[in-house]
Protein backbone atom coordinates (compact mmCIF):
# COMPACT_ATOMS: atom_id res chain seq x y z
CA UNK A 1 0.00 0.00 0.00
CA UNK A 2 1.53 3.77 -1.04
CA UNK A 3 2.33 5.44 2.23
CA UNK A 4 0.24 8.49 3.31
CA UNK A 5 3.27 9.99 3.80
CA UNK A 6 7.03 9.82 1.74
CA UNK A 7 9.72 11.84 3.21
CA UNK A 8 12.95 11.27 1.55
CA UNK A 9 16.40 12.74 2.44
CA UNK A 10 14.53 15.96 3.62
CA UNK A 11 17.27 18.40 4.96
CA UNK A 12 17.03 21.91 6.20
CA UNK A 13 19.37 24.56 7.17
CA UNK A 14 18.57 27.63 8.41
CA UNK A 15 19.69 30.67 7.12
CA UNK A 16 21.72 31.11 10.73
CA UNK A 17 23.76 27.99 9.77
CA UNK A 18 21.50 25.84 11.83
CA UNK A 19 21.17 22.45 10.69
CA UNK A 20 17.88 20.91 11.84
CA UNK A 21 17.30 18.07 9.70
CA UNK A 22 19.72 16.04 8.55
CA UNK A 23 18.65 13.68 5.44
CA UNK A 24 15.87 12.32 7.24
CA UNK A 25 13.95 9.20 5.11
CA UNK A 26 10.30 7.96 6.73
CA UNK A 27 7.59 6.59 5.18
CA UNK A 28 3.74 6.58 7.44
CA UNK A 29 1.75 4.12 6.69
CA UNK A 30 -2.36 5.21 6.38
CA UNK A 31 -4.23 4.62 9.17
CA UNK A 32 -1.08 4.29 11.78
CA UNK A 33 -0.55 6.79 14.66
CA UNK A 34 3.51 7.35 14.42
CA UNK A 35 5.31 9.40 17.66
CA UNK A 36 8.12 11.45 17.22
CA UNK A 37 10.49 11.59 20.00
CA UNK A 38 13.12 14.11 20.70
CA UNK A 39 14.62 16.27 23.09
CA UNK A 40 13.98 20.27 22.11
CA UNK A 41 15.74 21.14 19.11
CA UNK A 42 15.64 17.51 17.63
CA UNK A 43 14.10 19.05 14.31
CA UNK A 44 10.31 17.67 15.09
CA UNK A 45 9.08 20.74 14.38
CA UNK A 46 10.76 22.08 11.54
CA UNK A 47 10.10 18.44 9.97
CA UNK A 48 6.18 19.06 10.85
CA UNK A 49 6.80 22.68 9.27
CA UNK A 50 8.68 21.51 6.03
CA UNK A 51 5.64 19.34 5.02
CA UNK A 52 2.97 21.59 6.15
CA UNK A 53 3.81 24.11 3.70
CA UNK A 54 5.46 26.39 6.71
CA UNK A 55 9.25 26.01 6.50
CA UNK A 56 11.34 25.67 3.04
CA UNK A 57 13.16 22.47 2.72
CA UNK A 58 17.02 23.04 1.93
CA UNK A 59 16.58 19.47 -0.17
CA UNK A 60 15.22 16.47 -0.52
CA UNK A 61 11.60 15.93 -1.23
CA UNK A 62 7.93 14.68 0.51
CA UNK A 63 4.54 13.46 -1.15
CA UNK A 64 1.45 13.06 0.70
CA UNK A 65 -0.76 10.21 -0.94
CA UNK A 66 1.60 10.29 -4.09
CA UNK A 67 0.96 14.29 -4.21
CA UNK A 68 4.48 16.49 -3.91
CA UNK A 69 4.11 18.85 -1.13
CA UNK A 70 6.00 21.63 -3.65
CA UNK A 71 4.58 20.41 -7.08
CA UNK A 72 1.20 19.52 -6.80
CA UNK A 73 1.04 21.59 -3.06
CA UNK A 74 -2.81 22.23 -3.15
CA UNK A 75 -3.89 18.14 -3.25
CA UNK A 76 -0.93 17.45 -1.19
CA UNK A 77 -2.18 20.40 1.52
CA UNK A 78 -5.64 19.62 1.74
CA UNK A 79 -4.83 16.34 3.23
CA UNK A 80 -3.27 17.65 6.23
CA UNK A 81 -4.17 18.59 9.28
CA UNK A 82 -1.87 20.77 11.23
CA UNK A 83 -2.13 21.41 14.93
CA UNK A 84 1.05 23.37 15.97
CA UNK A 85 2.42 23.41 19.09
CA UNK A 86 2.02 26.89 20.25
CA UNK A 87 -1.44 28.09 20.88
CA UNK A 88 -1.62 30.74 18.34
CA UNK A 89 -5.55 32.19 17.80
CA UNK A 90 -7.24 34.71 16.78
CA UNK A 91 -8.69 36.95 19.43
CA UNK A 92 -11.97 38.67 19.49
CA UNK A 93 -12.96 35.36 16.09
CA UNK A 94 -16.27 33.70 17.84
CA UNK A 95 -15.54 29.59 18.00
CA UNK A 96 -17.93 28.92 15.37
CA UNK A 97 -16.41 31.48 12.85
CA UNK A 98 -12.62 30.83 13.41
CA UNK A 99 -13.61 26.82 12.77
CA UNK A 100 -15.63 27.68 9.78
CA UNK A 101 -12.91 30.34 8.83
CA UNK A 102 -10.15 26.89 8.61
CA UNK A 103 -12.44 25.13 6.94
CA UNK A 104 -13.58 27.60 4.30
CA UNK A 105 -9.87 28.20 3.90
CA UNK A 106 -9.44 24.50 2.65
CA UNK A 107 -12.15 25.22 0.30
CA UNK A 108 -14.79 23.01 1.82
CA UNK A 109 -18.08 24.33 1.40
CA UNK A 110 -20.07 25.33 4.62
CA UNK A 111 -21.18 22.18 6.39
CA UNK A 112 -22.38 23.52 9.23
CA UNK A 113 -23.54 19.78 10.64
CA UNK A 114 -19.98 18.77 10.47
CA UNK A 115 -18.92 21.50 12.36
CA UNK A 116 -21.23 20.70 15.14
CA UNK A 117 -19.86 17.15 15.79
CA UNK A 118 -16.28 18.68 15.60
CA UNK A 119 -17.22 20.95 18.14
CA UNK A 120 -19.00 18.54 20.08
CA UNK A 121 -16.83 15.66 20.34
CA UNK A 122 -14.03 18.76 21.18
CA UNK A 123 -16.47 19.94 24.06
CA UNK A 124 -16.49 22.80 22.68
CA UNK A 125 -20.13 23.36 21.47
CA UNK A 126 -21.05 24.85 24.47
CA UNK A 127 -18.72 27.71 23.90
CA UNK A 128 -19.30 28.30 19.46
CA UNK A 129 -20.20 31.93 19.82
CA UNK A 130 -17.44 32.77 22.88
CA UNK A 131 -15.01 35.05 21.76
CA UNK A 132 -12.02 32.74 22.23
CA UNK A 133 -10.22 35.21 23.91
CA UNK A 134 -12.70 34.79 26.94
CA UNK A 135 -11.77 30.58 26.64
CA UNK A 136 -9.24 28.58 29.03
CA UNK A 137 -5.82 27.24 27.76
CA UNK A 138 -7.17 23.47 27.73
CA UNK A 139 -10.10 25.00 25.54
CA UNK A 140 -8.24 26.53 23.16
CA UNK A 141 -6.01 23.61 22.70
CA UNK A 142 -9.25 21.76 21.77
CA UNK A 143 -10.30 24.87 19.79
CA UNK A 144 -6.63 24.47 17.16
CA UNK A 145 -7.93 20.61 17.29
CA UNK A 146 -11.30 21.38 15.56
CA UNK A 147 -9.76 23.73 13.47
CA UNK A 148 -7.27 21.26 12.31
CA UNK A 149 -9.84 19.01 12.08
CA UNK A 150 -12.54 21.62 10.26
CA UNK A 151 -11.25 20.08 5.96
CA UNK A 152 -11.32 16.52 7.25
CA UNK A 153 -8.49 15.98 7.18
CA UNK A 154 -6.03 12.31 6.20
CA UNK A 155 -3.19 12.51 7.74
CA UNK A 156 -3.36 14.98 11.20
CA UNK A 157 -0.12 16.41 12.93
CA UNK A 158 0.08 17.12 16.17
CA UNK A 159 2.54 18.93 17.21
CA UNK A 160 3.25 18.26 21.07
CA UNK A 161 -0.45 18.26 21.73
CA UNK A 162 -0.12 18.19 25.57
CA UNK A 163 2.29 20.05 26.35
CA UNK A 164 1.39 21.96 29.19
CA UNK A 165 -1.98 20.10 29.63
CA UNK A 166 -3.21 19.12 33.04
CA UNK A 167 -3.40 15.29 33.54
CA UNK A 168 -7.58 15.23 32.70
CA UNK A 169 -7.28 17.16 29.56
CA UNK A 170 -4.87 15.03 28.37
CA UNK A 171 -6.38 11.25 28.73
CA UNK A 172 -9.34 12.98 26.87
CA UNK A 173 -6.57 14.20 23.90
CA UNK A 174 -5.61 10.62 23.91
CA UNK A 175 -9.54 9.32 23.54
CA UNK A 176 -9.80 11.83 20.83
CA UNK A 177 -6.98 10.38 19.29
CA UNK A 178 -8.03 6.41 18.96
CA UNK A 179 -11.45 7.70 17.73
CA UNK A 180 -9.61 9.72 15.23
CA UNK A 181 -7.44 6.79 14.07
CA UNK A 182 -10.66 4.69 14.57
CA UNK A 183 -12.33 7.28 11.56
CA UNK A 184 -9.32 6.21 9.51
CA UNK A 185 -6.61 9.35 9.88
CA UNK A 186 -3.77 9.07 10.01
CA UNK A 187 -2.07 10.88 13.07
CA UNK A 188 1.55 12.18 13.47
CA UNK A 189 2.23 13.34 17.08
CA UNK A 190 5.36 14.62 18.64
CA UNK A 191 5.72 14.85 22.14
CA UNK A 192 8.64 14.76 24.39
CA UNK A 193 6.44 12.58 27.13
CA UNK A 194 7.81 9.20 26.73
CA UNK A 195 4.87 8.11 28.27
CA UNK A 196 2.32 9.26 25.62
CA UNK A 197 4.23 7.57 22.85
CA UNK A 198 4.14 4.75 24.83
CA UNK A 199 0.55 4.96 25.46
CA UNK A 200 -0.80 5.98 21.97
CA UNK A 201 1.35 4.46 19.31
CA UNK A 202 1.97 2.15 16.56
CA UNK A 203 5.19 3.29 15.77
CA UNK A 204 7.60 4.91 17.73
CA UNK A 205 10.40 7.10 15.76
CA UNK A 206 13.29 8.47 17.50
CA UNK A 207 14.86 11.90 16.33
CA UNK A 208 18.07 13.29 17.68
CA UNK A 209 20.01 16.69 16.62
CA UNK A 210 17.95 16.24 13.27
CA UNK A 211 19.00 12.60 12.43
CA UNK A 212 15.94 10.25 12.64
CA UNK A 213 17.76 7.55 14.78
CA UNK A 214 15.26 4.87 14.27
CA UNK A 215 11.47 4.44 13.47
CA UNK A 216 9.89 1.21 15.05
CA UNK A 217 7.10 -0.52 15.97
CA UNK A 218 6.55 0.45 19.45
CA UNK A 219 6.39 -3.64 20.78
CA UNK A 220 8.88 -4.43 18.74
CA UNK A 221 10.90 -1.67 19.75
CA UNK A 222 10.25 -2.76 23.46
CA UNK A 223 11.37 -6.15 23.25
CA UNK A 224 14.30 -5.04 21.23
CA UNK A 225 15.17 -2.52 24.03
CA UNK A 226 13.40 -4.76 26.41
CA UNK A 227 15.80 -5.31 29.16
CA UNK A 228 14.09 -6.97 32.59
CA UNK A 229 14.63 -6.27 35.90
CA UNK A 230 14.24 -8.72 38.69
CA UNK A 231 14.05 -7.11 42.30
CA UNK A 232 14.62 -9.07 45.61
CA UNK A 233 13.33 -7.55 48.40
CA UNK A 234 16.11 -8.72 51.19
CA UNK A 235 15.06 -9.93 54.64
CA UNK A 236 18.52 -9.03 56.10
CA UNK A 237 19.83 -5.51 54.15
CA UNK A 238 23.40 -6.40 52.60
CA UNK A 239 26.50 -4.04 53.15
CA UNK A 240 28.39 -5.37 50.01
CA UNK A 241 27.92 -8.36 47.52
CA UNK A 242 29.29 -11.28 48.37
CA UNK A 243 32.18 -12.23 46.06
CA UNK A 244 30.88 -15.66 44.82
CA UNK A 245 27.63 -13.38 43.33
CA UNK A 246 30.11 -11.60 41.27
CA UNK A 247 29.78 -13.14 38.08
CA UNK A 248 26.23 -11.93 37.97
CA UNK A 249 25.15 -8.35 37.06
CA UNK A 250 23.79 -7.38 40.38
CA UNK A 251 22.89 -3.87 42.05
CA UNK A 252 22.22 -3.05 45.34
CA UNK A 253 19.64 -0.28 46.05
CA UNK A 254 17.48 1.02 48.76
CA UNK A 255 20.86 0.85 51.46
CA UNK A 256 21.45 -2.60 50.60
CA UNK A 257 17.80 -3.69 51.43
CA UNK A 258 17.15 -4.74 47.73
CA UNK A 259 18.99 -6.59 45.08
CA UNK A 260 18.37 -5.70 41.90
CA UNK A 261 19.21 -8.38 39.14
CA UNK A 262 18.87 -7.06 35.68
CA UNK A 263 18.43 -9.80 32.37
CA UNK A 264 17.34 -9.93 28.63
CA UNK A 265 13.91 -11.28 28.93
CA UNK A 266 14.50 -12.81 25.06
CA UNK A 267 17.05 -14.75 25.99
CA UNK A 268 17.10 -18.41 25.89
CA UNK A 269 17.98 -18.06 29.57
CA UNK A 270 18.09 -15.35 31.78
CA UNK A 271 19.92 -16.94 34.36
CA UNK A 272 17.50 -16.27 37.23
CA UNK A 273 17.30 -19.89 38.23
CA UNK A 274 21.57 -20.31 38.35
CA UNK A 275 21.11 -16.95 40.62
CA UNK A 276 18.11 -17.97 42.92
CA UNK A 277 20.38 -21.18 43.55
CA UNK A 278 23.37 -19.29 44.27
CA UNK A 279 21.73 -17.08 47.03
CA UNK A 280 20.47 -20.09 48.82
CA UNK A 281 23.85 -21.16 48.73
CA UNK A 282 25.15 -17.98 50.26
CA UNK A 283 22.39 -17.80 52.60
CA UNK A 284 20.70 -14.56 51.31
CA UNK A 285 17.30 -14.99 51.87
CA UNK A 286 14.52 -12.50 50.69
CA UNK A 287 10.90 -11.58 51.88
CA UNK A 288 9.50 -10.70 48.18
CA UNK A 289 10.22 -10.00 44.69
CA UNK A 290 9.19 -8.68 41.48
CA UNK A 291 9.82 -8.05 37.92
CA UNK A 292 9.96 -4.88 35.57
CA UNK A 293 10.07 -3.91 32.15
CA UNK A 294 12.14 -1.01 30.73
CA UNK A 295 10.37 1.26 30.12
CA UNK A 296 10.17 3.42 26.18
CA UNK A 297 12.17 6.50 28.61
CA UNK A 298 14.86 4.24 29.28
CA UNK A 299 14.79 2.63 25.65
CA UNK A 300 15.14 6.90 24.37
CA UNK A 301 17.21 7.95 27.01
CA UNK A 302 19.97 5.49 26.22
CA UNK A 303 19.63 5.93 22.67
CA UNK A 304 20.18 9.56 22.93
CA UNK A 305 23.02 9.49 24.69
CA UNK A 306 25.11 6.64 22.46
CA UNK A 307 25.43 10.13 20.26
CA UNK B 1 -8.83 28.54 -7.92
CA UNK B 2 -9.54 28.30 -4.09
CA UNK B 3 -12.46 31.24 -4.49
CA UNK B 4 -13.74 29.33 -1.15
CA UNK B 5 -10.07 30.53 0.41
CA UNK B 6 -10.13 34.28 -0.86
CA UNK B 7 -13.99 34.57 0.29
CA UNK B 8 -13.23 33.23 3.59
CA UNK B 9 -9.56 35.58 4.29
CA UNK B 10 -12.17 38.40 2.66
CA UNK B 11 -14.96 38.06 4.92
CA UNK B 12 -12.78 37.45 7.80
CA UNK B 13 -10.70 41.05 7.45
CA UNK B 14 -13.83 42.74 6.38
CA UNK B 15 -15.32 41.41 9.62
CA UNK B 16 -12.05 42.90 11.02
CA UNK B 17 -12.90 46.53 10.02
CA UNK B 18 -16.34 46.28 10.99
CA UNK B 19 -15.77 45.25 14.26
CA UNK B 20 -13.38 48.56 14.58
CA UNK B 21 -16.27 50.09 13.05
CA UNK B 22 -15.21 53.13 15.11
CA UNK B 23 -11.94 53.20 14.75
CA UNK B 24 -12.87 52.16 10.40
CA UNK B 25 -15.32 54.79 9.84
CA UNK B 26 -16.16 57.41 12.60
CA UNK B 27 -12.65 58.44 13.00
CA UNK B 28 -11.33 59.26 9.73
CA UNK B 29 -15.32 61.04 9.20
CA UNK B 30 -14.41 63.39 12.34
CA UNK B 31 -10.53 63.87 11.04
CA UNK B 32 -11.76 65.21 7.76
CA UNK B 33 -14.69 67.12 9.21
CA UNK B 34 -11.91 68.94 11.29
CA UNK B 35 -9.60 69.91 8.17
CA UNK B 36 -12.78 71.13 6.77
CA UNK B 37 -12.93 73.63 9.87
CA UNK B 38 -9.50 74.43 9.52
CA UNK B 39 -8.66 74.42 6.14
CA UNK B 40 -11.82 75.24 4.33
CA UNK B 41 -13.48 77.65 7.23
CA UNK B 42 -10.41 79.34 9.31
CA UNK B 43 -7.85 79.55 6.74
CA UNK B 44 -9.69 78.86 3.48
CA UNK B 45 -11.50 81.77 3.77
CA UNK B 46 -8.42 83.93 3.77
CA UNK B 47 -7.63 82.19 0.76
CA UNK B 48 -8.72 83.00 -3.06
CA UNK B 49 -10.02 80.71 -5.37
CA UNK B 50 -7.05 78.41 -6.53
CA UNK B 51 -7.26 77.15 -10.17
CA UNK B 52 -10.65 78.85 -10.63
CA UNK B 53 -12.38 76.72 -7.90
CA UNK B 54 -13.34 77.72 -4.11
CA UNK B 55 -10.01 76.73 -2.00
CA UNK B 56 -12.82 74.08 0.52
CA UNK B 57 -13.82 72.85 -2.52
CA UNK B 58 -10.18 72.64 -4.05
CA UNK B 59 -8.77 70.37 -1.21
CA UNK B 60 -11.41 67.48 -0.77
CA UNK B 61 -9.57 65.14 -3.91
CA UNK B 62 -6.59 65.65 -1.76
CA UNK B 63 -7.91 65.10 1.52
CA UNK B 64 -9.39 61.71 0.10
CA UNK B 65 -6.19 60.50 -1.49
CA UNK B 66 -4.52 61.77 1.88
CA UNK B 67 -7.09 59.43 4.10
CA UNK B 68 -6.88 56.78 0.89
CA UNK B 69 -3.03 56.43 0.93
CA UNK B 70 -2.65 56.41 4.73
CA UNK B 71 -5.59 53.88 5.40
CA UNK B 72 -4.73 51.42 2.52
CA UNK B 73 -1.11 51.24 4.10
CA UNK B 74 -2.61 51.33 7.43
CA UNK B 75 -5.46 48.37 6.54
CA UNK B 76 -3.15 45.91 4.66
CA UNK B 77 -0.07 46.18 6.58
CA UNK B 78 -1.93 45.29 10.05
CA UNK B 79 -4.03 42.48 7.90
CA UNK B 80 -0.72 40.80 6.77
CA UNK B 81 1.84 41.81 9.88
CA UNK B 82 -0.94 40.89 12.49
CA UNK B 83 -1.62 37.60 12.18
CA UNK B 84 2.47 37.03 11.51
CA UNK B 85 2.85 38.82 14.93
CA UNK B 86 0.49 36.55 16.86
CA UNK B 87 1.40 33.31 14.76
CA UNK B 88 -2.30 32.42 13.33
CA UNK B 89 -0.23 33.00 9.97
CA UNK B 90 0.26 29.46 9.69
CA UNK B 91 -2.77 28.65 8.74
CA UNK B 92 -2.75 30.03 5.96
CA UNK B 93 0.86 29.32 4.89
CA UNK B 94 -0.38 25.40 5.27
CA UNK B 95 -3.70 25.43 3.58
CA UNK B 96 -3.84 25.12 -0.27
CA UNK B 97 -3.79 28.44 -1.33
CA UNK B 98 -1.95 30.02 -3.96
CA UNK B 99 -0.16 33.23 -3.16
CA UNK B 100 -2.25 35.05 -5.65
CA UNK B 101 -5.07 34.11 -3.81
CA UNK B 102 -3.32 34.92 -0.64
CA UNK B 103 -2.38 38.87 -2.14
CA UNK B 104 -6.27 39.20 -3.61
CA UNK B 105 -8.20 38.10 -0.59
CA UNK B 106 -5.92 40.60 1.78
CA UNK B 107 -5.62 43.24 -1.11
CA UNK B 108 -8.77 43.20 -2.10
CA UNK B 109 -10.22 43.52 1.44
CA UNK B 110 -7.89 46.76 2.50
CA UNK B 111 -8.80 48.32 -1.03
CA UNK B 112 -12.44 47.98 0.22
CA UNK B 113 -12.10 49.16 3.40
CA UNK B 114 -10.15 52.26 1.89
CA UNK B 115 -12.52 52.81 -1.09
CA UNK B 116 -15.35 52.56 1.15
CA UNK B 117 -13.72 55.02 3.31
CA UNK B 118 -12.98 57.33 0.27
CA UNK B 119 -16.73 57.50 -0.46
CA UNK B 120 -17.61 58.26 3.06
CA UNK B 121 -15.28 61.08 3.43
CA UNK B 122 -16.32 62.74 0.00
CA UNK B 123 -20.34 62.21 1.22
CA UNK B 124 -18.72 64.02 4.03
CA UNK B 125 -17.28 66.77 2.42
CA UNK B 126 -20.62 67.37 0.43
CA UNK B 127 -22.22 68.43 3.41
CA UNK B 128 -19.45 71.01 4.10
CA UNK B 129 -19.04 72.73 0.56
CA UNK B 130 -20.03 72.47 -3.06
CA UNK B 131 -18.98 69.38 -5.32
CA UNK B 132 -19.26 69.00 -8.70
CA UNK B 133 -17.33 65.77 -10.35
CA UNK B 134 -16.69 66.56 -13.79
CA UNK B 135 -15.39 63.17 -14.91
CA UNK B 136 -17.33 60.82 -12.38
CA UNK B 137 -15.16 57.29 -14.15
CA UNK B 138 -11.73 58.89 -13.85
CA UNK B 139 -12.45 59.48 -10.63
CA UNK B 140 -13.46 56.14 -9.73
CA UNK B 141 -10.39 54.79 -11.76
CA UNK B 142 -8.39 56.51 -9.41
CA UNK B 143 -9.71 55.83 -6.90
CA UNK B 144 -9.91 52.27 -6.91
CA UNK B 145 -6.45 52.32 -8.78
CA UNK B 146 -4.75 54.23 -5.60
CA UNK B 147 -6.69 52.21 -3.55
CA UNK B 148 -5.22 49.21 -4.69
CA UNK B 149 -1.65 49.66 -5.52
CA UNK B 150 -1.31 51.27 -1.75
CA UNK B 151 -2.74 48.45 -0.79
CA UNK B 152 -0.35 46.45 -2.33
CA UNK B 153 2.24 48.60 -0.85
CA UNK B 154 1.13 48.51 2.38
CA UNK B 155 0.81 44.53 2.41
CA UNK B 156 4.45 44.46 1.11
CA UNK B 157 5.20 46.63 4.66
CA UNK B 158 3.21 44.39 6.50
CA UNK B 159 5.13 41.33 5.61
CA UNK B 160 8.44 43.61 5.88
CA UNK B 161 8.26 44.97 9.51
CA UNK B 162 9.25 42.48 11.82
CA UNK B 163 7.85 45.09 15.04
CA UNK B 164 4.96 47.59 15.66
CA UNK B 165 7.75 50.22 14.71
CA UNK B 166 8.55 48.89 11.30
CA UNK B 167 5.17 48.80 10.58
CA UNK B 168 4.71 53.24 11.18
CA UNK B 169 8.22 53.60 10.07
CA UNK B 170 7.55 54.15 6.18
CA UNK B 171 3.75 55.43 6.42
CA UNK B 172 5.17 57.82 9.12
CA UNK B 173 8.41 58.69 7.66
CA UNK B 174 8.21 58.71 4.07
CA UNK B 175 4.54 58.62 2.98
CA UNK B 176 3.32 61.10 5.36
CA UNK B 177 5.64 63.71 4.10
CA UNK B 178 5.20 62.79 0.90
CA UNK B 179 1.10 63.19 0.99
CA UNK B 180 1.94 66.60 2.74
CA UNK B 181 4.04 67.96 0.14
CA UNK B 182 2.25 66.20 -2.07
CA UNK B 183 0.12 69.33 -3.14
CA UNK B 184 -3.06 68.12 -1.30
CA UNK B 185 -4.00 71.29 0.05
CA UNK B 186 -2.38 73.54 -2.80
CA UNK B 187 -1.98 73.57 -6.37
CA UNK B 188 2.21 72.93 -7.00
CA UNK B 189 1.82 76.05 -9.14
CA UNK B 190 1.71 78.20 -5.96
CA UNK B 191 5.08 77.26 -4.89
CA UNK B 192 8.50 78.68 -5.62
CA UNK B 193 10.30 77.47 -8.63
CA UNK B 194 13.02 75.01 -7.26
CA UNK B 195 9.86 73.69 -4.99
CA UNK B 196 7.90 73.17 -8.36
CA UNK B 197 10.55 71.27 -9.85
CA UNK B 198 11.12 69.18 -6.86
CA UNK B 199 7.62 68.09 -6.96
CA UNK B 200 7.94 66.13 -10.30
CA UNK B 201 9.72 63.52 -7.98
CA UNK B 202 7.18 63.35 -5.96
CA UNK B 203 4.44 60.39 -6.91
CA UNK B 204 1.77 61.48 -4.60
CA UNK B 205 1.83 65.00 -6.61
CA UNK B 206 0.36 62.85 -9.91
CA UNK B 207 -1.95 60.75 -7.95
CA UNK B 208 -3.75 63.94 -6.31
CA UNK B 209 -3.44 65.82 -9.71
CA UNK B 210 -5.02 63.02 -11.60
CA UNK B 211 -7.42 62.67 -9.03
CA UNK B 212 -8.06 66.44 -8.77
CA UNK B 213 -8.56 66.53 -12.22
CA UNK B 214 -11.51 64.19 -12.34
CA UNK B 215 -13.19 66.62 -9.91
CA UNK B 216 -12.51 70.39 -11.69
CA UNK B 217 -11.23 69.47 -15.01
CA UNK B 218 -7.41 71.37 -13.74
CA UNK B 219 -4.76 69.64 -12.55
CA UNK B 220 -0.68 70.45 -12.06
CA UNK B 221 0.53 67.78 -14.29
CA UNK B 222 -1.47 65.69 -17.18
CA UNK B 223 -4.22 63.01 -16.35
CA UNK B 224 -1.97 61.06 -18.71
CA UNK B 225 1.21 61.23 -16.80
CA UNK B 226 -0.70 60.69 -13.49
CA UNK B 227 -2.56 57.38 -14.95
CA UNK B 228 1.02 56.00 -16.10
CA UNK B 229 2.61 57.15 -12.97
CA UNK B 230 0.01 55.11 -11.07
CA UNK B 231 0.26 52.41 -12.62
CA UNK B 232 4.06 52.14 -13.02
CA UNK B 233 4.13 51.99 -8.98
CA UNK B 234 1.40 49.43 -9.13
CA UNK B 235 3.61 47.35 -11.48
CA UNK B 236 6.51 48.14 -8.54
CA UNK B 237 4.34 46.47 -6.47
CA UNK B 238 3.10 43.72 -7.90
CA UNK B 239 6.95 42.49 -8.82
CA UNK B 240 8.09 42.62 -5.42
CA UNK B 241 4.81 40.56 -4.07
CA UNK B 242 5.95 38.21 -6.76
CA UNK B 243 9.29 38.63 -5.55
CA UNK B 244 8.62 37.84 -1.88
CA UNK B 245 6.01 34.82 -2.39
CA UNK B 246 8.36 33.14 -4.54
CA UNK B 247 11.40 33.29 -2.10
CA UNK B 248 9.43 33.14 0.93
CA UNK B 249 10.90 36.30 2.12
CA UNK B 250 9.87 36.74 5.71
CA UNK B 251 7.00 34.56 5.52
CA UNK B 252 8.88 31.28 5.20
CA UNK B 253 12.02 30.13 6.78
Amino acid sequence: MQPILSVRDLSKTYANGFQALKRVSLDVRKGEILALLGPNGAGKTTLISIVCGIVNATGGSVSVDGHDIVRDYRRARSLIGLVPQELTTDAFETVRATVNFSRGLFGKPKDPAFIETVLKDLSLWDKKDEKIITLSGGMKRRLMIAKALAHEPQLLFLDEPTAGVDVDLRRDMWALVRRLRESGVTIILTTHYIEEAEEMADRVGVINRGELMLVEEKAALMRQFGRKELTLELQTPLVELPAALSRYPLELRDGGRELVFSYDARGERTGITALLTALNEEGIRFRDLRTEQTSLEDIFVSLVRQK
Amino acid sequence: MNFSAIRTIYTFEMARAFRTLLQSIVSPVVSTSLYFVVFGGAIGSRIQEVDGVDYGSFIVPGLIMLSLLTQSIANASFGIYFPKFVGTIYEILSAPVSYVEIVVAYVGAAATKSILLGLIILATASLFVPLRIEHPFVMVLFLVLTAVTFSLFGFIIGIWADGFEKLQLIPLLVVTPLTFLGGSFYSISMLPPLWHTVSYFNPVVYLVSGFRWSFFGKSDVGVAASLAMTLVFLAVCLVLVAWIFRTGYKLKR
